[in-house]
């Protein structure tokens, strides 16, 4: 196939540390090429190469075989490169067709041609499979329709080159077949993607060709048939970190004590009550598909939603749990689904996000004792290898790895009993994850408990003692960690659907 | 920290990651007038008056820090100091009782917060227009009160300790800013409160997440502001020996105005009081030095403006800056 797209060599340093070293890649016309390797392997710098974010320090980019120069982003968009970012960039407030037209809308005469641009907007959406009206409020849809809209824009636009980042990220499952859908749609109309995302069996199954990125360099450059999700992780690691998605028995098995008894539990927004038990230094999984209750089951839990009937007991005794505070007194700790939004203060430091909770305990009469401050965080930070060059580091400029780490870290310093995890390496490298994983069961093998919840049933399948499936709201199965030996993934993708 | 010469980038960071922005035009400021009045504005007698007026704008300064770094802005303000004023001198002119005074006067300002505070958080109120709203309210209530007529006060005490005296030389006015600015940067640097105030201007969600109670920190922070400046409208009732609806017009604006120039984010989830009573003092140096030099008040006016709006200027700068440097960061981690 003849490249549509070539990058040649391309280099680039930031501060004269090497980012991006001698990098070739490739894209053909109708082509979907995955972009893969972890965090801080350069794919995201590689792309803001490609579309003019980033000036490169050498090598060349070819567009149809000629040599090309993007001075920025938009002048990448008149050669018809676009990208679809991983935070939206549409604006909430306008409808579907007024974010498509935005600042390329048709007029008539000095007015807008109003009728014009949402025919336009109806064929561009049927093109891609999808029945909404152009009319509808952008923040009205759901995330994955919001989607399509961003990709409708990009074809509007008479884009040839589309670059999707992490597009799945936060999407359902049937939401990301809808997608995929539409991408193999676009194929046969000759539009070319690059494909970043952490999630391997997509890649498999969506991507042509797979370039594998280390440290910056190209590790492996195969077409996706010749490829398993094995091979990836390992070009990705250098095969270290297989052990890390297989279960290791426990240093100290689960107890048979209660840790945690949920009883007939009515949450708003769920249907029929929930009950389950958690042992003292038992790992649970609730696996679910988006939407299934499994992040209102751990915000109930941590006083963020309410409760309007049922029992919750903690290590023996009866809690009311109205608030977080509530939730923090009887030794409940939560990590949110999302760590921009809801776990962290991103322009403040590592230590003010990391002792946030505790602020409160770590007095010295009425003042903050700056020095044990200091010292707990320093020692979470070790503990749990933060990459930072100190604690007083601003935390949006560490990688997503290292901020869910000083997530963790924060509530491991209150010293919970109860950790509940939501999604928690939603984002993150491989190398993170295992250390995540590792960070967890430890926690667990103190006597503590975990409530797990994720969308890597893989994951959750080495991770945990036990695995609660949850579908629409009902506690529809159980396995124990005899019958999790016995499944493969597919087995337990099977039960969550229902 | 070593300073590095070298590097003109890392000395532009350190120059701006200290917000020192607001001390470089001070001191530029100052050196200007001084250069070009002489005597007349470099002479301790005209320093000291410079204090005097910048009091009230100070000490409203410190609540309105923790105000906007919680993410909030409080505009009624002016009216409260106004309010607090006339209150004092009503309760003086009947009772006589300093404490008396004190305490309706306070109570005017945590009344004024409280009802901020629960509207904003309870009724869901946007703080703009809560305390936009409020404005009127209660410079209404001040103006009724007395059916506009001023109030004099006649109790020396009182003037004397919250206005017109001097101890050691050094004006009483001065000596409650110290207060104030300390009791500030001790509540916003050393206790957990300042921690939890800035969580929640930087991310509300986030802060709730962790515990912290955004609601209450947020009725917290407005009684703050309503209390600063009712104390505020007991200096303006003490300096001018009388108690006057009129007290505190615009300050609200002054006020932001210093708070912004002294490096706090508009934004939230930054704040600096040190900085914002230099704003203040800044703003107090402008506005003599245009009087001393003679300019008619339309001329202070435009000048005053621009200079606010050239400050501000230089101090979005570095976030644009700051923001870009971490876009960048980020990409190369």
């Amino acid at each position: 196939m003849k490249p549509i797209l070539e990058m040649k060599g391309i280099d680039k340093s930031f501060n004269g540390i090497p980012v991006l070293q001698k990098i070739d890649f490739s894209l053909g016309e109708g082509q979907v090429v995955a972009l893969v390797g972890g965090n801080g392997a350069g794919k995201s710098t590689l792309m803001k190469i490609l579309t003019g974010v980033y000036a490169r320090d050498s090598g060349r980019i070819l567009l149809n075989g000629k040599s090309v120069n993007f001075s920025s982003y938009a002048d990448a968009n008149r050669y018809g490169l676009r990208m679809i970012f991983q935070e939206l960039s549409l604006v909430p407030t306008l409808a579907v067709y007024e974010n498509i037209f935005l600042n390329n809308e048709i007029r008539k005469g000095f007015t807008l041609d109003k009728n014009k641009m949402i025919a336009q907007t109806n064929e561009l959406l049927e093109s891609l499979g999808m029945r909404f009206s152009p009319n509808v409020i952008t923040a009205g849809l759901d995330v994955g329709y919001q989607q399509m809209t961003e990709i409708a824009k990009a074809l509007s636009a008479k884009a040839k080159i589309l670059v999707l980042d992490e597009p799945t990220a936060s999407l359902s499952d049937s939401e990301v077949k809808v997608l995929f859908e539409t991408i193999r749609n676009l194929k046969t109309q000759g539009v070319s993607m690059v494909y970043i995302s952490h999630r391997m069996n997509e890649i498999l199954e969506i991507s042509d060709q797979v370039t594998i990125l280390k440290d910056g360099k190209v590790v492996a450059d195969e077409s996706a048939k010749n490829l398993t999700v094995a091979d990836m992780v390992s070009h990705m690691l250098g095969g270290s970190a297989e052990k890390r998605f297989a279960w290791t028995p426990r240093k100290n098995p689960p107890t048979t004590e209660d840790m945690l008894v949920v009883q007939e539990l009515k949450i708003n927004g769920l249907d029929t009550p929930i009950s389950f038990n958690v042992k003292k230094g038992e790992v649970v999984g609730i696996a679910g598909l988006m939407g299934s209750g499994r992040t209102e089951i751990l915000e109930t839990l941590f006083g963020i939603r309410q409760y309007t009937a049922g029992k919750i007991a903690v290590d023996g005794e009866e809690v009311k749990i109205k608030n977080v505070s509530d939730a923090v007194n009887a030794g409940i700790a939560l990590v949110p689904e999302d760590r921009r939004t809801q776990g962290l203060v991103l322009t403040h430091t590592v230590k003010h996000n990391a002792i946030l909770p505790v602020l409160n305990r770590i007095k010295s009469w009425v003042m903050i004792d700056e020095k044990r401050a200091d010292a707990i965080v320093n020692e979470k930070v070790s503990e749990l290898n933060v990459k930072t060059d100190s604690i007083h580091k601003t935390i949006s400029l560490l990688s997503g790895g290292n901020q869910q780490k000083v997530v963790l870290g924060k509530w491991l310093s209150s010293e919970p009993k109860i950790l509940l995890l939501d999604e928690p390496t939603a984002g993150i490298d491989i190398g993170a994850k295992g250390e995540i994983t590792d960070i967890i069961r430890n926690f667990a093998d103190t006597g503590n408990s975990v409530i797990m919840v994720s969308s890597e049933l893989v994951e959750m399948m080495a991770v945990c003692d036990r695995i609660i499936i949850l579908c629409d709201g009902k506690i529809t199965g159980e396995y124990t960690r005899e019958n999790i030996a016995d499944i493969t993934e597919e087995v337990l993708q099977n039960a969550i659907q229902g | 920290m070593q300073f590095k010469v070298n590097s003109f980038t890392d000395f532009k960071k350190r120059l701006f990651s200290h917000n020192i922005i607001v001390y470089i035009a001070l001191v530029i400021i100052f050196a200007f007038f001084a250069l070009t009045l002489g005597s007349t504005f470099v002479s301790v007698n005209n320093i000291l008056n410079i204090t005097r007026q910048t009091a009230m704008i100070s000490i409203m300064a410190v609540a309105m820090t923790f105000v906007i770094s919680a993410g909030l802005i409080d505009l009624s303000i002016g009216s409260t100091a106004a309010m607090s004023a006339m209150m004092v001198s009503v309760i003086l002119r009947e009772t006589n009782s300093i404490a008396l005074a004190l305490a309706g006067g306070i109570a005017v300002g945590v009344v004024v917060g409280l009802a901020n505070g629960l509207l904003i958080t309870k009724a869901k109120i946007p703080a703009f227009l809560t305390t936009l709203g409020m404005m009127g309210i209660v410079r209404g209530f001040a103006m009724w009160i007395t059916n506009t007529a001023a109030v004099p006060i006649l109790n020396p005490n009182f003037n004397f300790i919250f206005g017109t005296g001097n101890i050691a030389g050094i004006p009483v006015l001065l000596y409650w800013t110290v207060v104030f600015g300390a009791v500030g940067y001790f509540m916003l640097n050393k206790i957990p409160f300042g921690k939890h105030v800035l969580a929640t201007g930087g991310n509300e969600t986030a802060a709730r997440f962790s515990g912290v109670n955004t609601d209450r920190i947020k009725i917290a922070v407005m009684v703050l502001s309503g209390a600063f400046a009712a104390f505020a409208g007991i200096l303006y009732a003490g300096r001018m020996q009388a108690g006057r609806f009129t007290f505190g017009e615009g300050d609200e604006l002054s006020v932001i105005a210093a708070v912004i120039i002294g490096g706090t984010s508009m934004a939230g989830g930054t704040g600096a009081i040190i900085g914002a009573i230099t704003g203040s003092f800044l703003m107090g140096i402008i506005n003599n030095g245009l009087i001393l030099a003679g300019f008619t008040v339309s001329q202070q006016m435009i000048i005053r403006g621009a200079i606010i709006i050239l400050a501000v200027a230089i101090g979005s700068r570095y976030s644009h800056f700051k923001s870009n440097k971490s876009a960048e960061s980020r990409k190369a981690n």
